[in-house]
């Protein structure tokens, strides 16, 4: 099978893109899958780069250049001051808080790359995780502290007090490196 | 352990055991991404931040041991010779991004090298894992154990809702990429590897030939990775691919049974001429090379030569990769110089197999 791209050298690099929700089969050689954009560095990643830029083109062009584009440009992320504009050129965060600070475009990035996936169904670290049942039990134990508060029902209320105490010396125990 | 012993055997020491299936399929490697919360991913952070991870991870990690992955060894790549490097990235013990990309790079090895954990890749630490032959399932339980050891004093960058947090959207979620490295020279002789790659990629597998120095897939090896990290737990994913390269094996058999009854003498030959050229070349190139190793590996799978080890395929593949015949003759070599010592390396390694 020849590289779709020069049509000259043997396709060595194959899978499928999805664009406006039609799956592409993509077939090309080493040499063009990095000039093309569809590999990065990273030896195994196809990097997203013509997707993103893709669909930045998409938004840009689009009639009604509205204010979610304005707006888009100068979306930064206050923790590494990457702005959604690097974002789309380079195709890497940089850091984990460019995910809060960009998440209103990055749906539709995540649904092309990921076969229209959009939320995480795996592994969960052993560690945070349990922290994260910790919290989750944590801000139920508080509404109930709420409640039995104002049903003036004191008693209860100072014994969910003293669980919750134990609750938030147990998380703060877990993550007390920093 | 040191990193001489990386760097003298072309074969890593898990190769030599024989895995299930490793007639066809190679190796099987679980890949996970993993960033530490807090810290700035490495494309943009500061040379100070990126240098701090790299001290705690040794000072954590050095010379410790984790159940069966013995005595992890911390190389920092501003320690390594150029050549040094290439031999790390053809053994595949890091990649090709992290010898020439990473100022602040370094990788933990353990014995075996069959396990390696690159610090400040595109992410601040990747976690590979690899078995031999068809074992992907054992390879992603091991390498889950080996998150949680090393989880013990990292903190990951996690989200609840989009996983484990990388530098690349194309990680993010499980952070994981499956894949398994196949011989299919049947496949590939018949052509019908052209006809099944489509309907390979339509599942959302990514498949890609290997050890070409630019293009082509050198000694019908393919490498058969997933694309999806996000929305998919881990052990669908492997479970996807699991099936892929159990049909894949099953149609690389069938065509190897078929080339033996419908053209045995035309096989017969074709091996025997690679296996001589390989016995009695002066001069011999690196793809002439991958050809011909595919073709007496094949041999060796449908029983037309007895005489040698299985294991040379992925021996020579890599002892005659250019970066791996320079750190053995100690010196820069030219591309002819390379493929004089490439064709004497593998005459005297044919020489020992034959006694
Ligand atoms: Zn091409
Ligand atoms: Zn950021």
């Amino acid at each position: 099978m020849d590289c779709q791209e020069c049509q000259e050298r043997p396709a060595t690099l194959h899978f499928t893109k999805v664009v406006n929700g039609n799956k592409t089969e993509i077939h090309v050689c080493e040499q063009c899958a990095k000039e093309k954009g569809y590999v990065s560095y990273d030896e195994e990643a196809y990097s997203l780069h013509d997707l993103l830029s893709g669909l930045f083109n998409f938004n840009s062009s689009s009639i009604n250049k509205n204010s979610e584009f304005v707006q888009s440009q100068v979306l930064t992320c206050d923790n590494c001051s990457m702005t959604y504009q690097d974002f789309t050129r380079v195709g890497k965060f940089g850091c984990a808080e460019c995910y809060h600070a960009f998440s209103e475009h990055l749906n539709p990035i995540f649904r092309r790359v990921h076969s229209g996936n959009t939320t995480h169904d795996g592994k969960i670290p052993k560690r945070i995780g349990s922290d994260l049942s910790l919290k989750r039990t944590l801000s139920d134990y508080k509404e109930k502290l709420q409640n039995l508060i104002k049903n003036e029902e004191f008693e209860q209320a100072a014994k969910v007090r003293d669980q919750i105490k134990e609750i938030e010396r147990e998380l703060y125990k877990g993550g007390g490196d920093e | 352990m040191s990193l001489q012993q990386f760097m003298n055997e072309a074969i890593s020491p898990w190769m030599k055991e024989e895995g299930p299936d490793s007639d066809i399929v190679m190796s099987s490697r679980i890949r996970l991404a993993r960033n530490l919360d807090q810290a700035p991913f490495p494309i943009i952070a500061k040379q100070s931040e990126l240098t701090k991870i790299l001290e705690y991870i040794k000072e954590e990690y050095h010379h410790q041991t984790f159940k069966t992955y013995h005595d992890l060894e911390f190389v920092n790549m501003k320690d390594l010779k150029p050549i040094e490097k290439r031999v790390l990235v053809e053994k595949h013990l890091i990649s090709p991004h992290l010898a020439e990309k990473s100022e602040q790079g370094g990788v933990l090895i353990s014995e075996s090298e069959q396990v390696s954990v690159m610090i400040n890749e595109e992410d601040h630490i990747r976690i590979q894992l690899y078995f031999p032959g068809f074992q992907l399932e054992k390879a992603l339980e091991q390498a889950f154990e080996i998150d949680d050891w090393l989880e013990e004093k990292i903190n990951y960058a996690f989200d609840e809702n989009k996983g484990y947090l990388t530098s690349c959207p194309t990680n993010v979620g499980t952070g994981m990429r499956a894949s398994v490295m196949m011989h299919l020279p049947a496949l590939a002789i018949t052509q019908k590897i052209n006809r099944m790659i489509p309907a390979i990629s339509q599942l959302g597998l990514v498949v890609r030939g290997i050890y070409g120095e630019g293009s082509e897939a050198l000694g019908n090896i393919f490498q058969i990775s997933n694309q999806i990290t996000l929305g998919r737990s881990e052990m669908d994913i492997v479970g996807d691919l699991q099936s892929v390269v159990e049909k894949l094996i099953e149609e690389e058999r069938k065509a190897r049974q078929l080339l033996v009854e419908q053209s045995s003498i035309q096989l017969e030959d074709r091996i025997f001429r690679s296996y001589g050229i390989l016995e009695h070349s002066r001069i011999i190139e690196s793809k002439e090379t991958a050809k011909c190793l595919s073709d007496v590996r094949l041999g060796i799978d449908v029983g037309f030569i007895k005489n040698i080890s299985k294991t040379i395929l992925n021996e020579l593949m890599v002892l005659t990769q250019p970066g791996f015949l320079q750190q053995y003759a100690k010196e820069a070599l030219s591309p002819e110089e390379r493929d004089i010592l490439r064709a004497s390396l593998i005459r005297e390694r044919l020489n020992i197999e034959n006694g």
